[in-house]
Order: C-alpha cells, then structure tokens, then sequence
C-alpha cells in the first residue's frame, strides 16, 4: 500500500540518530559461558505473523546489552542473592521455608521457567510462576501472599529463572491451555484505549522503528522479569503490560488478573524458541 | 515506556459554547474522508499549530512522524511517513479529515483519531490507567486542529 510504502522510504532516507542503538548483529553470551537465542524462527502458530523472532535484548544500546552479558554487571543479581535468602527461610504457619519441600533451587527449579505459564490439572487453570509461587506460600507454608508484582515475588522468580537460563522458552498452548491462549490472542490484537493501539500495532507492525525516543522491539517476554535502568528494580511482565495498555489511554487490567494470566501465555508463545534470559536487562 | 502521546486537553472552555464549532460527532466526512467546512470557521495558526505537532503533551504527532520543519524538537518518530511536503500532497480539507480522523482517510490506520470521542474499547481517564466514561474529551479541540491544519498546509517541499 502506498503509505506504508512511504513509511519505509522515509526510514530509509533520513535514518533516526543510531547514538547509542544496538549493534544488529551482537550476540549475547552470559558469563562468557551461556549462548542465548536471542534471534530465531518463529514458532508455526503464528503462521507468518514475524519473519523472525527478536528478544528484546537486540534493541537495546551497546551499553545495556553488555550490563546483560557478566553477573557482575547486571544488577537484577542482587536480588537473585535476596531471593536465595527468601528460599532458605522457613515462613508461615508450617514453619517451612522452600528448601523444605524444593531443597536447591539448581536441581528443584531446572527448567521450570522456561514453560510457564503452565496448565496445572489439579487446580484446573493456567498458571503463572507468580501464581504458582504463591499458592506453595499459602497452601504448603500457611505463608501469606506476596504482592503479585512486589520485589519479593520478581526476586523469587528471577531467582527460579536462572536454573533455566539459556534453555528455550516452551510453553504449551494446546489441550487444556488452549481457549486461555485464545483469549490472550484476541487481546493481543485489540485496539485498545482511546489512542487505539494493539499489542501488534507496536510491537508486530512496527518494531525496529523509532516511536518519539523509544526503539520499538517485538514486546518479547523471555527476559522477564527484567531489570530496568529506568527505575532500578525487577519488573514483572504484568507490570510492563499494564504500563503499556496505560499508554493507549486504556483501562488497564490488573496484574494477576485472568486476562493478564491469558495474554502473558500468549506473549510467551510468540518467543517460544527464544532463550530464557531472566534476569535481563533492559532501559 | 515514555507518557509518549497527547495528553488530554484539561481545561478550555466546553466546545459546545461556541455556537460555530462543529461538535466532533457532527464532523461530516466524504467518501475519501475529506472534511470541507472549517470546525470553527476561525482560521487557523500555523505558528500554534507547528507547537502542537511537536508538544509531547498535544499532538505529539513527532511521536510517528519526522518533520524537517521542527527540527529543533528532539526524538521524531518512524511510525508514519514523513510529513514534509504533506501541503503539496492533501488539499487542507483533506489534512482536515486526516487529523480528525484518519480512519476514514486511511482504513485501519495505526494514527489515532484526534477528533473523536466515543467508540473506543476500554476507555481510560487520560494516562492513569482507570476507566472514564464516554464521551471522553477529544485529543485536540476543535481550533488546535484548524492550527495543526494550517501548520500541515505550509509544509511544501519547495
Ligand atoms: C510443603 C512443601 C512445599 C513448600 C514449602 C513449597 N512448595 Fe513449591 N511445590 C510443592 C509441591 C507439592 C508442588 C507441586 C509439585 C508438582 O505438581 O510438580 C510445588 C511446586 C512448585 C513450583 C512449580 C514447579 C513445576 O515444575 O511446575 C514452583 C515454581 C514452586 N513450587 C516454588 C516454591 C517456592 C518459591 C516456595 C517457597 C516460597 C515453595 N515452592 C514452597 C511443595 C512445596
Ligand atoms: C504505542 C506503542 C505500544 C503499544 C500499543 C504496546 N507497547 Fe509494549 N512497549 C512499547 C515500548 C515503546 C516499549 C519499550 C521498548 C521496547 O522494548 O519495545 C515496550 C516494551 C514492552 C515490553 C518489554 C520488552 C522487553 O524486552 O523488556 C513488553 C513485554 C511489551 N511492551 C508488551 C506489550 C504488550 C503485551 C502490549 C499490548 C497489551 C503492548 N506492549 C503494547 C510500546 C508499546
Ligand atoms: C501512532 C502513530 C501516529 C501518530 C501519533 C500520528 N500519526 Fe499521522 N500517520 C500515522 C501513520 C501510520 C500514517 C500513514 C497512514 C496509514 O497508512 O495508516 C499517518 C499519516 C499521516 C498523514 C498523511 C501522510 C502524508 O502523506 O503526509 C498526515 C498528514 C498525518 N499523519 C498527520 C499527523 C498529525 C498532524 C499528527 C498529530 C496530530 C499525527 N499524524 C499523529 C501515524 C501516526
């Protein structure tokens, strides 16, 4: 079509500043030991929706992408360290502490990451880390809840993250998970709020583009949670989404919400394939 | 993610008062999205009109768009096609119907609807993330788009 076309011309010829934009063709390799897919093939299901798949990780500046690439720099650590703190303290009225039931994390919580959100039979619905997390405090420790995006729930996660860093994102999106899935989907492509912008608008139509000073990546959530220089905590992927459904000048749904639950499974089915980077790091 | 867009207008005297301003829900669209008549019939002002394209609290329109007439204003956008010579190719109706609305010119379009106040899924009370009840204000009152329109009439490539 002819504006789209336009689009592209423009882009061509009067490319945005490149200060501080990401090298295309970096690769990220964490502690100089673990390789991260950080570009790939897209998952089938999205039948050519992406030619490719991105982590956000690629659009990030030099200087951000290396603060990823040595636990040392990145400062998301410090509260895996918190968290490994957490995992060892017996909590609530069972007096147990995760290690209880878990022992270590590195040989309990391999993989766990990397395939949740996760249907879980005996509760009948999908569940998120978060979730999951918290129903062990609750119902194994008589513990009380944490804040579904607080710093104590994003550490634990990060923590639990690491033992399937490097690994590929694999979540499941048939059987019983499947109508979540869809709802997510749908969501994903609702024009929301009254600036009226998809999900896809942004980060399917148009990542790779300038928009005002943000470099618009494809909204992957492999790297979550993510560390942001921004405001130099652990943010959870609820909270990313209900910053940018904000920005549509929408209601927003809140984190932890079923909604919230359906379109983090469908996000994270479009980096199926995509390496589990958590703790990243992103501006 | 930065507050990039358009904050709603807070104050100003209620469009409806002024008995010449056309009421976003009477805007009247031809079939390729044109609007002719003037929303005021006040002229508009290029000079106020340039401040709004470039306001990150107005138009915003920066945000997509890349405008070798406002230079000065940092960090423009690739989300839409550069507007430069924007005057040369949309006759000022057109510009008109665009900013209003630019579904009506281009079907689906990614930019928002400046004039427009009802319709929308999940409307939310400006940036806060709440719910607000329609109509909401427009994006731009009924002369910012005359300005922004008299502002996009003078980008002409010569
Ligand atoms: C009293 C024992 C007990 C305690 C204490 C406990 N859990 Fe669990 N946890 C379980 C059981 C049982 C399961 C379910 C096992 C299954 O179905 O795979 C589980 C499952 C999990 C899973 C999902 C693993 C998977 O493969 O899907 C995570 C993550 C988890 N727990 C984290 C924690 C954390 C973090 C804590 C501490 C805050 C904790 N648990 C405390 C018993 C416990
Ligand atoms: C108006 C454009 C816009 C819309 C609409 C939008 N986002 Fe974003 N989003 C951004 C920007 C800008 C960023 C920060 C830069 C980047 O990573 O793209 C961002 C970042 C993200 C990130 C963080 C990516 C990372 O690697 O850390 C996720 C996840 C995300 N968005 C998901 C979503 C989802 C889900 C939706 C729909 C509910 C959505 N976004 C709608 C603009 C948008
Ligand atoms: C969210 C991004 C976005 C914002 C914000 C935006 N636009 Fe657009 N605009 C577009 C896109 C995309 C197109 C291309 C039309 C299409 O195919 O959808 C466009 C097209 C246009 C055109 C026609 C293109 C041409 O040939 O010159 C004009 C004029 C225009 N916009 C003016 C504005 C003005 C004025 C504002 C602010 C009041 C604005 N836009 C805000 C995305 C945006």
């Amino acid at each position: 079509m002819k504006f789209k076309a336009m689009t592209a011309v423009a882009a061509l010829l009067v490319a945005a500043p490149t200060l501080g934009m990401a090298d295309e063709d970096a690769e990220l390799v964490v502690n100089g030991e673990i390789e991260m897919v950080t570009k790939t093939e897209p998952p089938a299901h999205l039948e050519g929706a992406l030619p490719e798949i991105m982590s956000g990780w690629r659009f990030r500046s030099d200087e951000t992408q290396q603060t990823q690439m040595d636990d040392f720099d990145n400062p998301g650590m410090i509260f895996v360290d918190q968290a490994q703190a957490a995992w060892d303290t017996a909590e609530g009225s069972e007096g147990k502490s995760c290690a209880s039931c878990h022992n270590e994390p590195a040989s309990s919580m391999e993989g766990v990451r990397a395939v949740y959100p996760k249907w879980n039979e005996e509760a009948g619905e999908v569940r998120t880390l978060a979730m999951q997390i918290n129903d062990c405090r609750e119902n194994q420790m008589g513990a009380e809840p944490w804040k579904y995006t607080g710093s104590k729930m994003t550490a634990m996660e990060a923590l639990i993250s690491i033992e399937s860093r490097g690994m590929p994102v694999n979540v499941a999106i048939d059987g019983p998970a499947q109508s979540t899935w869809e709802q997510g989907k749908e969501m994903y492509y609702t024009r929301y709020g009254q600036l009226e912008l998809s999900c896809a608008n942004c980060h399917e139509d148009n990542y790779g583009n300038m928009i005002r000073a943000d470099h618009l990546s494809q909204g992957q959530i492999n790297g979550f949670p993510v560390y942001r220089l921004k405001n130099t905590k652990l943010n959870s992927s609820h909270a990313r989404f209900k910053g940018c459904i904000r920005d549509t000048r929408a209601e927003t749904f809140k984190p932890g919400s079923p909604e919230f639950v359906a379109l983090e499974l469908y996000v994270a089915s479009r980096g199926n394939g995509l390496s589990v980077e958590a703790p990243s790091v992103r501006n | 993610m930065m507050k990039w867009i358009v904050a709603a207008i807070v104050s100003g005297a209620p469009v409806l008062a002024a008995a010449e301003t056309v009421a976003p829900a009477d805007v009247t669209f031809d079939d390729y999205g044109a609007v002719e008549q003037s929303l005021t019939g006040t002229p508009g002002d290029p000079a106020n009109g340039a401040a709004i394209v470039g306001n990150k609290k107005a138009g915003n329109c920066v945000a997509c768009h890349q405008i070798s007439a406002l230079s000065d204003v940092p960090f423009h956008g690739e989300v839409g096609p550069m507007l430069d010579g924007a005057g040369d190719r949309w006759s000022e109706a057109e510009l008109r119907g665009i900013v209003a609305n630019s579904k009506m010119t281009f079907e689906g379009s990614m930019m928002p609807s400046y004039y427009k106040t009802t319709g929308y899924i999940r409307p939310g009370d400006g940036f806060t993330g709440k719910a607000a009840e329609e109509p909401l204000p427009p994006l731009l009152e009924a002369q910012q788009i005359e300005d922004v329109v008299a502002f996009l009439a003078t980008l002409k490539e010569e």
